[in-house]
C-alpha cells in the first residue's frame, strides 16, 4: 500500500508536466498579446513590456523560464518548480500567487459547503430510493434527481434569487462575507451535484443488495440496519467515491457561473479573464492548480477504495 | 461450399440457421421501441423535443418579431400581469405594455422571439455536438479496441491524459483560439478566410445570420469524444472474442467489414444511450460558453447569453431572465426523460441507473 501511494505520487509529476506543456502551448496559440489595447500602446512601450516579461524570447524559452528550468531575463531562476507561479500581465501589482491566495479560500469555502450539501442530500436520497425501490420514496427521490440534472446552476441560481431573496426576503440577493450570503450559492452548486450522487448511489445500491455476501450477512443473523450500513452502503459507496474526486476538484477551484450570478469574489472568473487577457501565467496557474487538485483527489479516492472494499488490493 | 462454410456464412451475416427460421424473430430494436412507447415520461419528452425542432425550423414564421431588431424606447417593457407575479414594485418604474408577450430585453428586443430563435442555436448544438462526439469517439474506440495491443495501450493513454485535463479550460482556450484566428473579417485567399466562409455557410444553413456555430461544434467535438471512445473500446473488447467474429474472419471478411457489419450493430445500444444522455450536457456547454461571452456572437440569441443579460438586470427587471431559463429547463427535462427512457428500453436491467 505504502509503495503504491508513493508510486502514484511520483506519477503526478509527469502528468502535471504534460498538462503544463499542453496548456502553455494552447495559451500561446491564442493570437494577440497581453498588451494589445483598443487604443494601441506606443510600440516602444509594448517592446519594453515584452522584454521585461521575457515575451521577446522564443516560445520554448518562455516555457522553460516559466517553469524555472532556465534563467529568466531578470537573471533569476525562480519558476513553478520553486513554487513561484509568476507575474500577472493584466493586474501588474499582483503575482499569480497573490491572486490564488486571495481568491482560492473563497472558492474553497463555497465548494466545501456545496460538496457537503451534495453528499448530504444525494446519498440518503439514493439509499432510500434503492431500499424502497418502486415506492413513493423512489419516485420522489428520482424526481429530485432528474430535477437537479435538468435545472442547471445558471437557471436555478436566478430562480432562487427571485424566490428567496426578492419575494421572501430570507437571504441577500448576492454578495459574499456572511453566512446567509453563502446559503443560496452553496445550494445552487450542491443541488446539481446531489442529483448525480443520488442516481449513482441508487444504482450501485440496487446492484449491491442483490450480492451473495448480503444474503450471507442476513443469514448469520445480523440486524437489517447493520447489513445495510456496514455491508451494503460501504460497497455501494465505491462508484460514488469515484465521481467525488473530479467533483471535489471542480467545486474547490471555483465555478464561475455561480460565482458570477451571486457576485462572489472567487477564483472561477480568472479561468476566463486570464484567457481573454492573454495572461498566460494566470492561465497556467489556474490550470495547474485545478489539475493538481484533480490528481490528488483521484489518488485519495483510489486509496479509500481499499478501505471500502477489502477485495481491492494495491501492489 | 461445405456445410460448415454455409453455416459460418449464415452466422456471419446474422441470418438464422436452418430450423430456427420458423421461430418468430424478435428484434432487439422492435422490442426496445415497444418498451419506449409505453414509457409516458419518455414519450412526453420526445413530443416536446419534436415541437421544439419544429419551432426552430419555422422560427421565422412563429416568432412575432425579428430577434436582432428592437426599439430602445421599448427597453425592459413588460406586460402588466408579469409585474404582478414577480416580486418587487416593477409596475412603478418599468415600461408597461402588451406589445411583447413576455416583455422585452435591455435593447427593446422581444424576449419571446429571441428565445424562439435561440432554439436554432441550442438544438443543433445538441444534435451535431452529439454526432461529432459519436463519430470521433466511435472511430477512435473501434481502432483501439479492435487492434488491441500496443496501439490500444497508446491510444488509451492519450485518452487518460485528455481526461486529466480540465475540460472547461480546454474548451475556453479552443474557443478563444478559433474566434480570434478565424472569426471576424479575414483577408481573402488565406486559410482563415476560407474557414470563415465555411463557418458562415454553416450559420446560414442553420438559418442564422452569423453566430459562429461551427466553432462551437468543433469545440464540443474535440472535448467530448473521450467518453464514447472508452465505451466503444470496452464494448468491442468484450465482443471481438465471440465465435461469430471468428467465423466471419474465417470466411475472409476484412477488418472494416467485420467492424461495420458485425461489431457495430452489436454495440450500438449502450453507445446510443450514452450519446442521448449526453445531449443535454452539450446543450449546456454552449449555454455556459455563451453565458461567459465565448459562445455565439451577438446579436444571434442564445439562451446562455440571454440568461447572462437577465442575471445582470435581475434586481430591477427580473422578467428578463425567466423566458430563457424556463425554456432551457424544459428542454433539459425532455432530453433527460427521453434518454432515460431509451436506456430503460434498450436494457431493462439498467433501469434507474445513470
Amino acid at each position: 500500500m505504502g509503495r503504491y501511494i508513493i508510486r502514484r505520487i511520483l506519477w503526478m509529476v509527469p502528468v502535471l508536466f504534460i498538462i503544463s506543456i499542453i496548456t502553455f502551448g494552447f495559451a500561446k496559440l491564442v493570437p494577440g498579446g497581453p498588451f494589445d489595447r483598443e487604443k494601441p500602446l506606443p510600440p516602444e512601450i509594448v517592446a519594453n513590456l515584452n522584454k521585461h516579461f521575457g515575451l521577446d524570447q522564443p516560445t520554448w524559452k518562455q516555457y522553460t523560464d516559466y517553469m524555472g528550468f532556465t534563467r529568466k531575463p531578470s537573471g533569476q531562476f525562480a519558476g513553478v518548480i520553486e513554487g513561484n507561479l509568476g507575474p500577472s500581465y493584466s493586474s501588474r501589482s499582483r503575482t499569480v500567487n497573490d491572486i490564488i491566495r486571495a481568491h482560492l479560500p473563497v472558492s474553497a469555502t463555497l465548494g466545501l459547503v456545496a460538496l457537503l450539501i451534495a453528499v448530504g442530500i444525494g446519498l440518503p436520497l439514493g439509499v432510500v430510493a434503492a431500499l424502497k425501490q418502486n415506492s413513493g420514496w423512489d419516485y420522489v427521490s428520482m424526481g429530485v434527481a432528474i430535477f437537479g440534472v435538468s435545472v442547471p446552476g445558471l437557471v436555478l441560481g436566478p430562480l432562487l434569487q427571485i424566490l428567496f431573496a426578492q419575494s421572501l426576503g430570507w437571504f441577500p440577493v448576492a454578495g459574499w462575507g456572511s453566512l446567509d450570503q453563502a446559503i443560496m450559492p452553496a445550494l445552487t452548486l450542491g443541488l446539481e451535484s446531489s442529483a448525480i450522487i443520488a442516481r449513482l448511489t441508487r444504482a450501485s445500491m440496487l446492484q449491491v443488495i442483490r450480492e451473495d455476501y448480503i444474503r450471507t450477512a442476513r443469514a448469520k443473523g445480523l440486524s437489517e440496519r447493520v447489513v445495510m450500513v456496514r455491508h451494503a452502503l460501504k460497497n455501494a459507496f465505491i462508484p460514488v467515491a469515484t465521481i467525488l474526486g473530479p467533483l471535489f476538484a471542480a467545486l474547490i477551484t471555483g465555478t464561475l457561473v455561480v460565482e458570477r450570478i451571486f457576485a462572489i469574489p472567487g477564483l472561477g472568473k480568472y479561468f476566463v479573464t486570464s484567457i481573454t487577457n492573454r495572461d498566460t501565467p494566470v492561465v497556467m496557474g489556474t490550470a495547474l492548480l485545478y489539475a493538481a487538485f484533480l490528481v490528488i483527489a483521484n489518488l485519495v479516492v483510489d486509496i479509500t477504495y481499499a478501505f471500502l472494499d477489502p477485495r481491492i488490493r494495491y501492489s | 461450399m461445405t456445410a460448415q462454410e454455409r453455416a459460418a456464412k449464415r452466422l456471419a451475416d446474422g441470418r438464422p440457421m436452418e430450423g430456427e427460421g420458423q421461430q418468430k424473430i424478435t428484434n432487439l430494436w422492435a422490442d426496445a421501441w415497444r418498451r419506449l412507447i409505453r414509457n409516458r415520461a419518455a414519450m412526453l419528452g420526445g413530443v416536446i423535443i419534436i415541437v421544439l425542432i419544429l419551432i426552430a425550423i419555422f422560427a421565422d414564421r412563429v416568432a412575432p418579431y425579428h430577434y436582432a431588431v428592437g426599439d430602445s424606447n421599448d427597453n425592459y417593457m413588460v406586460p402588466l400581469w408579469i409585474t404582478r407575479v414577480l416580486p418587487g414594485n416593477m409596475a412603478a418604474y418599468a415600461k408597461i405594455g402588451n406589445k411583447f408577450a413576455v416583455g422585452a430585453d435591455y435593447l427593446g428586443r422581444d424576449l419571446l422571439s429571441r428565445v424562439i430563435y435561440g432554439a436554432r442555436v441550442s438544438l443543433p448544438v445538441g444534435f451535431i455536438g452529439a454526432f461529432t462526439a459519436l463519430l470521433i469517439g466511435l472511430v477512435y474506440g473501434c481502432i483501439a479496441g479492435y487492434y488491441g495491443g500496443r496501439t490500444d495501450n497508446m491510444m488509451m493513454r492519450i485518452v487518460d491524459i485528455m481526461y486529466a485535463f480540465p475540460t472547461m479550460l480546454l474548451i475556453i482556450l479552443l474557443m478563444a483560439i478559433f474566434k480570434t484566428s478565424f472569426g471576424g473579417a479575414q483577408k481573402p485567399g488565406t486559410p482563415a478566410y476560407n474557414f470563415n466562409q465555411i463557418s458562415r455557410a454553416v450559420d446560414h444553413f442553420l438559418g442564422l445570420q452569423g453566430g459562429g456555430m461551427l466553432f462551437i461544434f468543433m469545440g464540443i467535438g474535440i472535448t467530448a469524444w473521450m467518453g464514447i471512445a472508452r465505451l466503444a473500446r470496452g464494448q468491442i473488447l468484450s465482443i471481438k472474442q465471440k465465435e461469430f467474429i471468428e467465423a466471419s474472419r474465417m470466411i475472409g471478411a476484412n477488418d472494416l467489414r467485420i467492424i461495420v457489419r458485425h461489431i457495430l450493430p452489436n454495440i450500438m445500444g449502450p453507445i446510443l444511450v450514452s450519446v442521448t444522455l449526453s445531449i443535454p450536457s452539450y446543450i449546456l456547454t454552449e449555454v455556459f460558453l455563451s453565458f461567459i461571452g465565448l459562445g455565439v456572437d451577438p446579436p444571434t440569441p442564445s439562451w446562455g447569453s440571454m440568461i447572462s443579460e437577465g442575471v445582470g438586470a435581475l434586481r430591477s427587471f427580473p422578467h428578463e431572465v425567466l423566458p430563457p431559463s424556463i425554456v432551457l429547463a424544459i428542454t433539459m427535462f425532455s432530453f433527460n426523460f427521453l434518454g432515460d427512457g431509451l436506456r430503460d428500453a434498450l436494457d431493462p436491467r439498467m433501469k434507474g441507473t445513470s
